[in-house]
């Protein structure tokens, strides 16, 4: 074991040369640290001061909206926007006079700019001015070095591009309000983010979890004045999913402007898939003077409009049936087997129950009536007398069997179910027994009955195919198609619907019919419809007595509801449709033509052949035609 | 020098009385820097002391009870088994190559059960072990031979390769200073020494001289990665902004400092590895200069001690080592603080027993303990 020399330490001397310059070079670390720290310790205290991180959210794109062809509904449009934020500020009212000089700030704005602005942290960018044109953002950034604490961002903002069209359906977009926040357990961090838009109506409100997408954020370094040195990192967000809807823009486009005029509602809706291709309620109005906050005169105007443009009538107007009702009534009654199709009952104009009288729309009678004839006729006096017979629990149950009274998943906000009284209903709601009277006048779709022109057409779909066809809006989310089913068999007997079936084609299609007139003239593509015509009043013994007002002699609101409900081709049914006009007068006159329009358009496309009405309106439309009121809007639009 | 003359007066002490040799003003020392990295890691976790302080604080107390167990062994026994802990680092340093796992961007680590090995740290410690008892091995009339010189660099060479493939930089950065520190004290010639910072210089020159002649040594991408490397501004994302951020912290500190736990660069994340590589520029951004040059006097004072204790020592194993650890140790600290004042490229050298990591710290105590087993069982007057 050499241990080397023992003599005394063995390293001394390069020992202390070692310490020699480790001492040195300590020596240096402290004179370095001194400059730093003591030298220099001012210029890299400011520099201190400038260090800011922020992390900013990315809002991801928001998906968009499409027609069944792909058209887009809803899309992103590049909004160029100025911020101010009041830290880099320092003095906002200054920096706002000089902004002023470059673009235009009306005092409201700068009033409520100063205000939300010394109400937020002093972080918190506040929007001044957006949807600039590109000449005023380029002068604005032009002169940032003399606008400290302002801001230009480029933002997406929502865009409708077929204006007033698809207002009901896919509603419209608007910045998050204090209430949206208060409603919204576990709140995205996106809904913090200024003028972040979220879906306030129509599908995009239903829609938003697909809509919206996820957040990314970039962590930013920032200067004092908050300008941003340069970017750490960035997540990126992931983008909203794309919607395609099952609508026809331009079908929706020309039910839309069909219903000019009126205010009505149109759902036309594909039978072996039960897609809804066309859905308008009119009036309608522009979703986007939404996307900005609407002024509060336009608000006004559409609020007070006795038109209720606002409001989808489609799914959310419930009426009285009326007579197309009568399809209900009598597949109840045939279904229970209290009459057969060829069971006659007689009309003489009016039928006595207990103290009471209740009268056929037809004060002369129609006399003997089978199923067929009775709905050809409309005949109430038929109808009375089998609701009767079959009772309101069965017809209730019936009416939910398609689709009436039951609320029906679309996404949109306001589908409202329409109402289907019963025996309970009543005691339950009115505290009140139910009375044969009640019966009577549910057997024409009066009283208490109440449904919406989505659930008729559902009504119509069903007796159409048999099948229990439910709505559907979406066709695919994001590429991936939605399921389509023509529905389970609805379980009924063949005869009994081929009776109905039978009765409604000759509402159109026999020359007594009550909609002869707005018939499909074409062979092969026969349709078969129902009118309606619902009271919103009642009329009075002493009116009876002296005759019944012309709905022409009363005012509006006080006219009768016009409905129809039909589908077509009669042998290969492929459309459902029902309309409502309200306080339109008569089915057949105020209604059956709409749907006769819609549903020609929506069998033949945008040129349908002249040959498909019959040669009575061949005039009237060739007229049309030439003044142009045929031509859909949504391509002018799109122009 | 009658202090020493007095201890030297008496026999190695054996048993219990062993603690009372202990180098205990070292020991001291070694507790207030790591008590000021307990303090660091703190307020670097913003005042919480589950994040870093406590599971730091736990190994130290396990690093403690390593470097006493440590330093009772007789160094007779470490000699004996440093040929077989310089094996066993180089096998497990190749271990790291097929089995470690990615850390850092970097293979650096070995799992054994729970324990995460850094060989490298071992490794260190080892090497300047192995080069110490070479030389206490070697008669001194050799020591300058070209081949006895040979040996040693060879044996420095296989691991300082095997690191630098992982890659780690700093950690071979300090094995060459160890190693070479060893052979420096064991008296190898100047000459030596002299033509190794001539041939590094004399490449380094080439290498620049090169750039844009025809005889250009590297290539393009290359000489930009130096020139980063160099000079971080250039890399205002990358190295730059670390470089920038720590030197921003460090003058914000200024004379006296913010204050405990008022460090705002810390605090808002702009330091990046706040808690390991760059914990210094938190504790000069609180504590200013003053604070940072009384760790820096810590360390002196401990590299000192340790000095002293090596010249003292007439075993030539024990004094070569202490050295070669001391050594190592000053390197370790010293690159730290040149990396993060600006002085030094990025290289990434945490700061000894103040940043955050179980291995590093492990290992250092470690090798104090062997410091302080050289120390106890030195050769006394009554011995020779």
């Amino acid at each position: 074991m050499a241990r080397g020399d023992k003599g005394g330490p063995t390293i001394t001397r390069r020992g202390l040369v070692l310490m020699g310059v480790q001492l040195a070079l300590v020596g240096t670390l402290g004179w370095r640290m001194r400059h730093l720290q003591v030298e220099e310790a001012e210029r890299y205290r400011l520099l201190a001061e400038e260090n800011r991180i922020n992390i900013r959210l990315l809002p991801p794109a928001r998906g968009l909206i499409y027609d069944r062809a792909g058209n887009p509904i809803a899309v992103n449009r590049q909004n160029y926007r100025i911020v101010i934020v009041r830290e880099g500020a320092r003095d906002p009212e200054e920096v706002l006079r000089r902004l002023s000089r470059l673009i235009e700030i009306s005092p409201d704005r700068r009033e409520r700019v100063l205000r939300d602005i010394h109400a937020r942290p002093a972080f918190v960018p506040v929007t001044v001015a957006e949807h600039l044109d590109w000449e005023s953002f380029a002068r604005v950034a032009a002169n940032a070095p003399a606008l400290p604490g302002v801001l230009t961002e480029v933002g997406l903002s929502r865009h409708y591009p077929a204006d007033d069209i698809f207002a009901h359906i896919v509603g419209y977009v608007g910045p998050v309000s204090d209430y949206d926040l208060s409603r919204i357990e576990d709140p995205d961090p996106l809904l913090q983010i200024p003028d972040f838009q979220i879906g306030k109506n129509g599908v995009e409100k239903r829609a938003e979890a697909e809509l919206r997408g996820a957040a990314g954020n970039s962590r930013i370094e920032v200067n004092a004045s908050g300008r941003v040195i340069r970017e750490l990192d960035r997540v990126e967000g992931r983008s909203g999913q794309d919607l395609q809807l099952t609508i026809d823009s331009g079908l929706q486009d020309y039910t839309l402007r069909r219903m000019e005029g009126e205010s009505a509602a149109t759902v036309v809706m594909d039978i072996s898939t039960g897609e809804i291709v066309s859905m308008a309620s009119a009036p309608s109005f522009d979703p986007n003077s939404f996307v900005f906050g609407i002024s509060t005169g336009e608000w006004n105007a559409l609020n007070q409009n006795e038109y209720r443009p606002l409001y989808n009538k489609a799914v959310s107007g419930l009426y009285p049936p009326g007579s197309t009702f009568k399809m209900v009534v009598a597949l109840a009654a045939l279904e229970d087997g209290v009459i057969g199709p060829g069971d006659t009952v007689f009309c003489g104009g009016s039928i006595e129950i207990g103290n009471r009288r209740a009268y056929c729309w037809r004060r002369g009678g129609h006399g003997w009536m089978d199923m067929r004839d009775s709905l050809k006729n409309s005949c109430d006096v038929y109808y009375y007398d089998v609701a009767q017979r079959v009772g309101i629990d069965k017809i209730s149950a019936m009416a939910n069997r398609l689709g009436i009274g039951v609320r029906h998943d679309l996404p949109l906000p306001a589908v409202r179910a329409g109402n289907m009284p019963d025996r309970d209903w009543k005691m339950r709601v009115h505290g009140e027994s139910w009375l044969i009277g009640d019966t009577v006048n549910s057997g024409i779709g009066q009283g208490f009955m109440l449904a919406s022109p989505l659930e008729l057409c559902v009504m119509t779909a069903r007796i159409a195919s048999g099948n229990a066809v439910t709505p559907k809006l979406i066709r695919s989310v994001d590429g991936l198609p939605s399921a389509m089913d023509p529905g389970e068999p609805i379980g009924l007997n063949p005869n009994a619907l081929d009776a109905v079936r039978g009765g409604m084609f000759a509402v159109s299609n026999d020359r007594r019919g009550t909609a002869y007139r707005a018939r499909i003239a074409a062979p092969g593509m026969a349709m078969a419809g129902k009118t309606g015509t619902s009271q919103v009043r009642r009329i009075t013994e002493a009116e009876r007595r002296t005759g019944v007002f012309r709905n022409e002699d009363l005012p509006w609101n006080r006219r009768d509801h016009a409905l129809f409900v039909a589908f077509a081709p009669f042998d290969a049914p492929r459309y459902a449709i029902a309309t409502i006009v309200e306080h339109g007068g008569g089915g057949s006159t105020a209604a059956a033509p709409i749907a006769q329009d819609v549903l020609i358009r929506a069998l033949y496309g945008p040129e349908p052949p002249i040959e498909a009405w019959p040669s009575a309106l061949h005039q009237t439309i060739r007229e049309r035609r030439r003044l142009g009121q045929d031509s859909a809007s949504v391509q002018r639009s799109r122009a | 020098m009658i202090y020493w003359e007095q201890m030297n007066a008496r026999p190695t002490p054996t048993g219990p009385a062993k603690l009372l040799h202990v180098h205990w003003p070292l020991v001291i020392l070694i507790f207030c820097v790591c008590g000021a990295g307990f303090l660091m890691l703190y307020s670097v976790a913003g005042g919480n002391m589950d994040t870093w302080a406590r599971p730091q604080m736990m190994r130290f107390g396990l690093g403690v009870v390593v470097m006493l167990i440590v330093a009772m062994i007789h160094i007779d026994f470490w000699r004996r088994i440093s040929v077989l802990t310089y094996i066993g680092g180089l096998a497990l340093l190749v271990a790291v190559e097929f089995m470690g796992e990615v850390g850092m961007g970097a293979q650096r680590w070995i799992d054994i059960g729970p324990l995460r090995l850094q060989p490298s740290e071992v490794m260190k410690v080892a090497l300047v072990m192995v080069i110490a008892q070479y030389y206490a091995w070697l008669p001194r009339d050799k020591v300058s031979n070209p081949f006895w010189v040979a040996l040693p660099l060879l044996m420095t060479a296989i691991p300082v390769f095997l690191v630098l493939r992982q890659p780690d930089l700093g950690t071979a950065i300090l094995m060459i200073a160890g190693a070479g520190v060893v052979m420096f004290l064991a008296g190898v010639s100047w000459w030596y020494f002299g033509t190794a910072i001539a041939v590094v210089s004399g490449t380094v020159w080439a290498v620049f001289e090169s750039r844009g002649q025809s005889w250009q040594l590297l290539n393009d991408y290359q000489y930009r990665r130096i020139d980063i490397f160099l000079d971080p501004s250039m890399d205002p994302l990358g190295a730059g902004y670390h470089i920038t951020q720590a030197k921003i912290a460090l003058g914000a500190g200024g004379l006296s400092g913010r204050g405990f736990m008022q460090g705002t660069q810390s605090r808002l994340d702009f330091l990046p590895e706040k808690h390991t590589d760059f914990i210094f520029t938190s504790l000069a951004e609180q504590f200013g200069f003053l604070g940072g040059l009384t760790l820096l006097g810590l360390y002196t004072a401990i590299i000192m001690f340790c000095l002293l204790s090596a010249f003292s020592n007439r075993d030539r194993f024990g004094a070569l080592m202490t050295g070669g650890l001391t050594a190592t140790f000053f390197f370790f600290f010293a690159v730290n603080m040149a990396m993060v004042m600006g002085l030094l490229p990025v290289v990434g050298v945490p700061l000894p027993l103040v940043s955050y990591g179980g291995s590093a710290m492990l290992v250092l105590l470690g090798a104090f303990g062997l410091i302080q087993s050289a120390h106890i069982h030195r050769p006394r007057g009554a011995d020779a």
